[in-house]
């Protein structure tokens, strides 16, 4: 059964941003809307001090607290693993917003774009009806579907592939199917140390981070 | 000497008729100014929600991670408000309870209207309200079911209940009275008053059915007292957050609906029955009673306050000692520090006989009840939600326009019904006044005599 999850390799993460940019253009999210953004940790004291990066955003977690208290069952989890917004039903209570301890969830609450008039991606990837609703990263599901029915691999092929992976200029973003042993994801999981954020919410998150603790 | 003497202390049945009666007649150009103040209020608060559905909840200071703030302030605040009432009028009735024969009218139209009130901050604050009804287990062809593992559809069925029963519990308590009004009054008023009191004559075999009725329907209202704020809390105890996910949440949730509900019913009764001069039927040996359920929950709220820290303290979650630091410490700290100077400091005077039959004292100490209890409600809804998982995310809620005037517009909007029904309904019960007669008669010669 396929389980899709992303891979942070922490050790190669250098902050850059531009998994923020491109999911940023890739999805139309509007200002204060971020589906993805790396967190800057400073650690230690100086001048022992270190910095990572972690890229963070929704989970698509196996248990996702959010989608139980969702009144109208706008969100669930598809059979890959992802979980998914249905903006028809979302009436944008906000409570998956305030449930989610990752807070990847943000609701639209304007109308406005980046800049006065509204850029292409915009006018293509929003519907002003989208108002009001909650929204969240999806793994780029579209783009993923519309990959696999050509045959593509999603993790593999770029064009099956969430922007944010297809766009890390470290290689520090990996994206596949765990349950497949020879998926990239799958591999990484199993010949580092990993973790996952908040795992003692039991929510089983998808999102794996490669680390080493020596570190 | 006396014959003045009798119609202080010893009111008969006509004497209560005619003090409630007196309330009803028809009122003057400053109570009008009074309720159109109101109403404008309201107009005002309905063309700022306009606009804030036009534009989205951008005009709001609504964002992650406070999605959460004012609103579901106001929310749990005025459901909390509503609970007295029906505790005044439903519990204390099945335990014959004597002092709240003045009293629970005015707290039972107090629960129905800040039901009324609360219903609507739900609804204010969606992203997109006029899908609202996908709330509800309509019959629909597009497979639309509410999610019933969701605490937001449980509260829906939990208020609508409320406000169904408290409604019907309130009319059907008004039917003699009504009847009475009815007997003192012509023109429009005589038809409107016998239209509302459905034929009552006031016959034995209508008062057997009355009476039997009014105790089931007392029985069938009292475990909504615990369940509908218990149903409340959920919406914060079923979620993960730190400063929400506790198990303390029910019962906690309960008593501090009773203290604010108690409280805000002397805040409502205290200038009303000098306005409308029936400072003989609701005397100070009633409220004093009132003033010692309000000086109980308080020492319940404080505890609470106390293990909810300690357990906190205790459990040594990382997480949730930083959001309880900063609960206590934080920017927005001083609300906290408010609420327990309030909530906790403030009702103790109320140990003191002297404070409890001073109306005066009793109406300030019911306002910083009604502060303490909000500002309780926004640390806890707010608060949490401002400084939870995760750190980079820490952002404190800003007040916006639109958030206060909504929330002022909410006060018009309960303030209003209000004012109208205890001008054109009995806002005191004569039916259980008269009953108690002679503990009326009591409890007037015990105020006069402590007065002296």
């Amino acid at each position: 059964m396929t389980r899709y999850a992303m891979v942070a390799d922490l050790r190669r993460c250098v902050g850059c941003q531009t998994c923020t940019a491109a999911c940023k253009v890739s999805n139309s999210t509007v200002r204060d809307i971020q589906w993805r953004w790396v967190l800057d940790i400073e650690a230690g004291e100086f001048p022992e001090v270190t910095r990572t990066f972690v890229p963070v955003g929704c989970q698509h977690c196996a248990e996702p607290p959010c989608v139980e208290v969702c009144p109208t069952g706008a969100t669930g989890v598809r059979p890959d693993g992802i979980v998914f917004m249905n903006y028809d039903t979302c009436i944008g209570c906000g409570y998956c917003a305030v449930a989610c301890p990752y807070q990847a969830r943000y609701r639209l609450e304007g109308k406005g774009y980046a800049y006065a008039t509204p850029m292409e991606t915009e006018r293509n990837g929003r519907s002003p009806l989208q108002l009001g609703t909650v929204s969240k990263c999806n793994f780029c599901s579209d783009k993923v579907d519309a990959g696999r029915k050509r045959g593509l691999v999603p993790g593999v092929d770029p064009e099956a592939t969430p922007a944010c992976v297809n766009s890390c200029i470290a290689s520090a973003l990996y994206f596949g199917d765990i349950n497949d042993e020879t998926s990239i994801v799958a591999r990484l999981v199993r010949e580092n140390e990993t973790f996952r954020m908040h795992e003692e919410l039991g929510t089983k998150p998808s999102f794996y981070y490669l680390w080493d603790k020596k570190q | 000497m006396a014959a003045a003497a009798k119609s202080v202390f010893e009111p008969d049945y006509g004497d209560v008729d005619r003090g409630v009666l007196s309330v009803m007649a028809p009122p003057g150009i400053r109570y009008w100014l009074w309720v159109g103040f109101l109403a404008a209020l309201v107009l005002v608060g309905g063309a700022t929600w306009t606009n804030q559905v036009y534009r989205g909840l951008g005009v709001t200071g609504l964002t992650q991670p406070t999605m959460w703030a004012v609103y579901i302030t106001n929310f749990v605040f005025w459901v909390g408000i509503a609970h007295s009432g029906t505790l005044i009028s439903a519990i204390l009735y099945l335990f014959r309870t004597r002092w709240r024969t003045a009293v629970y009218r005015c707290a039972e139209t107090m629960t129905v209207f800040a039901v009324t009130t609360a219903g609507l901050f739900p609804i204010v604050h969606l992203g997109r309200p006029w899908f609202f009804y996908f709330l509800a287990p309509y019959p629909n062809e597009r497979s639309l079911q509410p999610d019933f593992r969701s605490p937001l559809v449980w509260d829906f069925f939990a208020i609508s209940t409320y406000l169904t029963i408290s409604s019907l519990f309130l009319f059907m308590g008004l039917i003699p009275d009504l009847a009475n009004a009815r007997e003192a009054s012509s023109g429009w008023r005589r038809k409107f008053y016998g239209l509302l009191s459905l034929g009552w004559h006031g016959t034995d075999e209508q008062w057997r059915n009355f009476s039997m009725a009014y105790l089931l329907m007392a029985g069938l209202a009292t475990p909504l007292v615990l369940s509908v704020h218990s149903v409340v809390s959920f919406d914060f105890a079923m979620a993960q957050l730190p400063g929400w996910h506790s198990t303390i949440f029910p019962p906690y949730f309960v008593a501090g609906a009773i203290f604010s509900g108690c409280a805000m019913v002397l805040t409502l009764i205290i200038p009303l029955r000098k306005i409308m001069g029936v400072e003989n039927l609701v005397t100070a040996w009633h409220l004093d009673n009132l003033a010692k359920i309000i000086l109980l929950t308080s020492l319940i709220m404080s505890y609470s306050y106390a293990c909810e820290s300690f357990l906190v303290w205790y459990a040594k979650d990382p997480i949730e000692l930083e959001t309880f630091y900063m609960r206590y410490y934080g920017p927005q700290g001083w609300i906290f520090w408010l609420m327990i100077f309030c909530n906790c400091v403030i009702p103790l005077l109320l140990f003191s006989p002297r404070v409890r039959r001073s109306m005066v004292t009793l109406f300030i100490i019911s306002l910083f009840v009604n502060v303490g209890m909000w500002s309780e409600r926004f640390v806890i809804v707010e608060g949490s939600l401002a400084a939870s998982f995760e750190p980079s995310q820490w952002r404190y809620w800003h007040a916006s326009f639109t958030e206060v005037t909504i929330t002022v517009a909410s006060f018009g909007w309960f303030l209003m019904w209000f004012s109208l029904f205890a001008r054109f309904m009995p806002i005191v019960s004569m039916t259980e006044l008269k009953e108690g007669l002679g503990w009326l008669r009591q409890a007037i010669r015990d105020s006069y005599s402590r007065a002296a």
